[in-house]
């Protein structure tokens, strides 16, 4: 049967002209086409992850288990920090939980477009897609970490309270943050490769300037404020608040600051990532 | 109504090339920052913008300049040309892959291009998951490919090995697979890039066929190839590119015979640069035409052809002789004027060339290398390999069509059939 004769018509100029850059709503309409590409990368992205394993997805939950063992006991056994009464090694996984998505998911997308460039010079979809699967494969990851949490909770008999509902809040936080830091990683690193180093590093340094293995109580009031310009110090504080109760360091300044970088992060990593675009097939 | 779904106007690309011993594309921070704070700061805020200004170690090479053509429903167009003019640059921009430079394109409808055979397939994954990633890469539905999933395994004849991982198949099983995905999507420009010649013959048959179906079906196809004879045997329309721009946009008969007469000539010149030759070099090759009695260059099975060797000079006892390989690698006939002949004569004019007739071309359709040689009294003086191509378009020999098919061997007999009544 012949095609019927299509009537959306696009017409691309070369920069400079007025109508070289589409417009926002014609992007996301783009992008909306093509969402099951969008998934159909992430299921690849977990299908390959696991396979030719015998134990397959298993390995999420190993991975969790044993980095909880190893900082509850470096931690909890002979750090000796205060932990207000909770157990400490849930006070850790709390943290953990968001902290290994993060940065696994920034290392993910940022590197995601190098990871893909037969793709990108050779098919044409919404570039958004490799990077935003990339992180929503980390999702998975972090589900199954959550589910050794629930174990966990269950060895210390510890229940959470109504707040553990507001944990979806703090993911999506996350995801924002890894995603709109990812957007610009990936960008840069299409063109410039060292920062792929540079994002390694940052994540190295990433661990003792957030509070995975400590509690933002113990950061003097003073700095507190500089403290939690990262917004990773929201998203750590915001799953120890959700998951283990109040008590906790406070949520102020920390998750107001979070909210307002972690969009700030995510807005100008779409029109950057949007205005790059364009060139990645050429500079990849 | 507006028949016109593709529309290209005053189209060219540069790209920017970059005076250092670096792989491309591996651009570093170090060159950011060595160019002026400003300038850094404008290409990180634009990136889009940025190649339009070179900086001076870098340099602009414009792939594609000033191409305009429109393109109707349903044409069936072959982009000739040869190695970097600027096809796959076109087809890329077309494709949505990279932005012009300077003009504007426009395309109506669904568009999928296939630029590549098997973009996106992940060895890891089995026959089956891969129909579904690469149908998805490609702008399917996965309800289209559901619907589809059975003709492409049939297709490509894997329907035992569909649960495997690719990495596990044959090369041929991988490319069938790939092709296989490709050419059932039901898009309404089809844009593909020399991927036609993929597979053993039977194979390639069956995606010929496909194609008439698809150009049956009143799509829009373009599509780049060497394969001179698939060009005039799918299109009705040629588009010759020549140095980044439209050097002849015609007939594909037209623009197939102009492409092979630049390749003649172009040859011509260059086959006393060529440096990779064997002999003495007394008396060498200066240039090699091939044409038909009636001067067209386009060569077809059954018709008289006439080939001459150009020599720099003659020598005592000098003779020539070539032979011809098919696509495989293989000698598929030689000539050699040291072996007389009742017809052969010597014509007091020509006194510094070799002229080989053939009544009748017996070979089947295709392109075939010829290797050249001079020597005189035993000695080697000349010898040049691949010192021209001849392609063969399809024809007829006694009224018997020769449309051959590649792996059903090179050359044509003169037959008759005595059949059952």
């Amino acid at each position: 049967m012949p095609p019927a004769p299509s009537r959306d018509l696009l017409v691309r100029y070369a920069p400079g002209h007025p109508g070289a850059t589409p417009s926002a709503a014609e992007h996301w309409r783009e992008l909306w086409r093509h969402r099951e590409l969008f998934f159909f990368l992430a299921w690849r992205d977990i299908l390959v992850r696991y396979k030719q394993t015998v134990i397959g997805i298993a390995w999420a939950a190993i991975k969790a288990i044993v980095t909880v063992t190893v900082l509850a006991v470096v931690f909890g056994k002979l750090a000796r920090l205060p932990s207000h009464g909770v157990p400490y090694p849930l006070m850790v996984l709390a943290a953990i939980l968001p902290w290994q998505f993060l940065s696994s998911a920034l290392t993910d997308a940022g590197n995601s477009l190098v990871g893909n460039s037969d793709l990108v010079s050779k098919v044409y979809f919404p570039r958004l897609i490799i990077p935003a699967s990339a992180v929503v494969v980390n999702l998975v990851d972090l589900f199954i970490a959550g589910l050794t949490m629930a174990g966990l909770f269950i060895w210390y008999a510890f229940v959470p309270d109504w707040r553990v509902l507001t944990l979806p809040f703090f993911i999506a936080l996350a995801v924002a943050i890894a995603l709109g830091a990812g957007l610009w990683f990936a960008a840069l690193t299409a063109q410039y490769r060292d920062f792929r180093h540079i994002l390694a590093l940052l994540l190295q340094l990433g661990l003792y300037v957030s509070p995975v293995g400590f509690s933002s109580s113990i950061v003097p009031q003073p700095w507190l404020g500089v403290f939690a310009l990262n917004p990773v110090v929201g998203v750590v504080e915001g799953f120890r608040w959700a998951l283990l109760g109040g008590a906790s360091a406070d949520l102020f300044p920390a998750l107001p600051l979070s909210i307002l970088v972690s969009t700030l992060l995510l807005v100008t990593g779409v029109r950057y990532f949007r205005a790059a675009e364009r060139r990645f097939a050429d500079v990849i | 109504m507006n028949d016109i779904v593709l529309s290209a106007r005053e189209l060219g690309k540069a790209y920017v090339l970059r005076h250092q011993s670096r792989a491309p594309g591996q651009s570093t921070l170090r060159e950011l920052m060595a160019n002026s704070t400003g300038r850094a700061w404008r290409r990180l805020r634009s990136p889009a913008g940025a190649e339009a200004e070179a900086a001076p170690d870098h340099e602009q090479f414009w792939a594609l300049r000033d191409v305009s053509f429109d393109i109707r429903r349903g044409e069936v167009v072959g982009i000739v040309g040869r190695n970097g003019a600027g096809k796959s640059t076109l087809l890329k921009i077309i494709s949505r892959i990279t932005d012009p430079s300077k003009g504007s394109i426009a395309v109506r409808g669904r568009v999928a291009s296939l630029l590549e055979v098997g973009t996106g397939f992940h060895p890891e994954l089995t026959g089956r998951e891969n129909i579904y990633l690469n149908g998805a890469i490609l702008g399917m539905t996965r309800a289209e490919i559901r619907g589809r999933f059975d003709r492409i395994v049939e297709f490509a004849e894997i329907e035992r090995f569909l649960d495997t991982p690719v990495k596990r198949y044959s090369s041929g099983m991988y490319v069938r697979l790939a092709f296989a995905v490709a050419v059932h999507l039901e898009p309404e420009i089809l844009i593909m890039d020399e991927v036609l010649a993929v597979g053993d013959a039977a194979f390639q048959r069956k995606c010929l066929q496909r194609m008439h179906e698809l150009i049956a079906q009143d799509r829009t196809i373009l599509f780049v190839s060497h394969n001179l004879g698939f060009v005039r045997q799918l299109c009705r329309r040629g588009l010759l590119l020549k140095g980044g721009t439209v050097a002849c946009d015609d007939r594909a008969d037209v623009v197939v015979a102009q492409y092979l007469r630049g390749l003649q000539e172009s040859s011509q010149i260059e086959l006393l640069d060529r440096t990779e030759r064997r002999g003495r070099g007394d008396v060498r090759l200066a240039g090699i035409e091939i044409s038909a009695p009636d001067g067209s260059l386009a060569l077809e099975a059954g018709r008289a052809v006439r080939f001459a060797f150009h020599v720099t000079g003659m020598v005592p006892g000098l003779s020539c002789s070539f032979t011809l390989y098919d696509e495989f690698g293989q000698a598929v006939t030689w000539f050699d004027s040291a072996l007389n002949g009742s017809s052969d004569s010597s014509r007091p004019g020509t006194r510094t060339s070799f002229v080989c007739e053939l009544d009748r071309l017996l070979l089947m359709p295709g392109r075939y290398q010829l290797n050249a040689a001079l020597s005189a009294d035993g000695t080697l003086q000349d010898h040049v390999e691949a010192a021209a191509f001849v392609d063969v378009q399809t024809g007829e020999v006694d009224g018997r069509a020769v449309t051959g098919a590649a792996g059903y061997g090179s050359t044509f007999m003169p037959h008759r059939w005595v059949r059952p009544c």
